[in-house]
């Protein structure tokens, strides 16, 4: 710590010394006091926060590469993170159109700055994830196997639980169809209840689910009983956190949807990729 | 002063503990104690802001003027928090997520503030560093407490390690949920308080109100 600058000279020498030497509590000093104290606080703390914001984006970004690592089940706790995450091919999504577009930079690209921001984004009427505006344009990621083909689409996700707004991943399959994991990175659900989205055991449960039947009807669906389209399309409630469970139900509905990435998946179909 | 450093850095512990006894800094206790290992970090936040800003203080205590000496404390212990969050943000990013608002949250523990203006503003700097210590150690101590009881009774696990395998793991522990919340951090505390004042009855403060008995007339 470098705050021994501080302490005050002992010897009452030179203008500052005779300053000191004032009676503590006359108006002089007392604005002395406040002023100096003030510069050498913000001077310590900007200078922290400067030296240190390298590495704390580099912890942000980290954090939000091992969830999509994690999510397309490619996660190695023993290997770099940075090349690891190099497997993936990043995209920036316009999501009217279920295109690439090349207008963004996908590697600085902020998906959550860009929902707020009302040049990119509209406000939703029919709002049924809860999350007021949604942005035009989101960061997709896509996995390519050894031979070049596409192997899984990541997809970002959220939507409003009971708490709290839940951001995440859906990792599908190249089908467009079947669904290989879904994760929360950030959310604050009740600890025990709605917190068990992260619950490794319940996130099994998505492997292998059905988003949309021969019809191409949206059939997923997150509730306790098992619906009539089958236990294909669908996966069990969590117990005693119907409301996060709701929210779960609906944020995936609504992002796998038309107004959400159902021209994207369209295309996938179609093997447009 | 008529106390040793030795016991500046044990008293506070069950003597006169800034939780039990002074009923100091709950309010983080509340949030930060549903797992040991934030509770373990938060522990040592705050007995690093606690020390240190005793300290800083304690060297100026002779050039600060009595109108703004609250002010003044709270700059210096706000900045000092400021540096232990950026810290752990940097160094220790999974925590500082779980510890998200707490950790600025140390600039109003009654704890940090009520040691500067008790004992930094009149004791030497090396005293009120001991000191700061002593009183963050016996804040952590009663965290510690109440995050083994919390995190083992409530998630079946300890700093992570699973103890008690949970019915949703597939074991056989139907884990207590309240014990999650922050409320059950409260039961805890009281519960503790009450053990330590009958195993030190002088602990037990005086009745400042008492009711009063009238003799018939």
């Amino acid at each position: 710590m470098s705050e021994e600058t501080n302490t005050p000279q002992e010897q009452p020498k030179g203008p500052i010394g005779r300053f000191l030497a004032l009676p503590t509590d006359s108006v002089p000093k007392t604005v002395f006091v406040a002023v100096t104290l003030c510069l050498i606080a913000s001077m310590i703390v900007s200078a922290a926060a400067v030296s240190l914001r390298p590495l704390q984006e580099i912890n942000a970004q980290q954090d939000k590469q091992i969830n999509i690592l994690q999510v397309a089940g490619i996660y190695d706790p023993e290997a770099d993170v940075i090349e690891s995450f190099a497997a993936f091919e990043p995209h920036v999504l316009e999501l009217s159109t279920g295109e690439f577009t090349d207008a963004f930079d996908p590697a600085t690209f902020d998906d959550r700055a860009a929902a707020d921001d009302p040049a990119t984004s509209v406000a939703l009427d029919d709002d049924p994830a809860g999350i007021v505006r949604q942005g035009e344009f989101v960061t997709v990621y896509l996995l390519r196997d050894d031979a070049g083909d596409l192997d899984k689409v990541i997809l970002p996700i959220h939507g409003y639980g009971l708490w709290s707004t839940l951001y995440g991943f859906i990792a599908l399959e190249e089908n467009g169809n079947d669904i290989y994991g879904l994760q929360f990175y950030e959310h604050a659900e009740t600890p025990g209840l709605g917190a068990e989205v992260d619950n490794p055991r319940w996130k099994a449960l998505w492997n292998g689910k059905r988003l949309m039947d021969e019809n191409g009807e949206l059939q997923i669906s997150v509730t306790k009983a098992v619906p009539a389209a089958g236990a294909d399309y669908h996966i069990d409630a969590l117990a005693g956190a119907t409301l996060t469970t709701n929210g779960v139900n609906n944020l995936v509905r609504f992002w796998m949807g038309e107004a959400g990435f159902g021209p994207f998946l369209e295309n996938l179909k179609a093997g447009e990729l | 002063m008529a106390q040793t450093r030795r016991e500046m850095l044990i008293d506070p512990m069950v003597d006169n503990n800034p939780i039990t006894l002074q009923v100091l800094g709950i309010c983080s206790a509340l949030a930060v104690t549903s797992s040991l290992k934030v509770a373990l970090v938060m522990a040592i936040a705050v007995t690093t802001v606690t020390a240190f800003s005793s300290m800083f203080i304690s060297m100026i205590r002779n050039h600060i003027p009595g109108s703004i000496r609250i002010i003044v404390q709270m700059v210096i212990i706000a900045s000092l928090v400021i540096l232990v969050d950026q810290m752990l943000k940097a160094y220790a990013f999974e925590i500082s997520k779980t510890l998200s608002v707490f950790v600025g949250l140390i600039i109003t523990n009654c704890i940090v503030m009520g040691r500067a203006e008790a004992f930094a503003m009149k004791n030497p700097p090396l005293d009120s560093f001991v000191d700061g210590i002593g009183n963050g150690l016996g804040y952590g101590l009663i965290l510690m407490l109440v995050g083994i009881i919390r995190e083992l009774f409530g998630s079946g696990s300890l700093l992570g390690y699973t103890i008690l395998p949970t019915v949703n793991n597939g074991g056989w522990y139907v884990p207590n949920g309240l014990l999650l919340l922050p409320p059950s951090a409260f039961f805890i505390i009281g519960l503790l308080i009450w053990a330590f004042r009958t195993w030190k009855p002088e602990q037990v403060e005086e009745r400042e109100f008492k009711i009063q008995t009238v003799d018939a007339h």
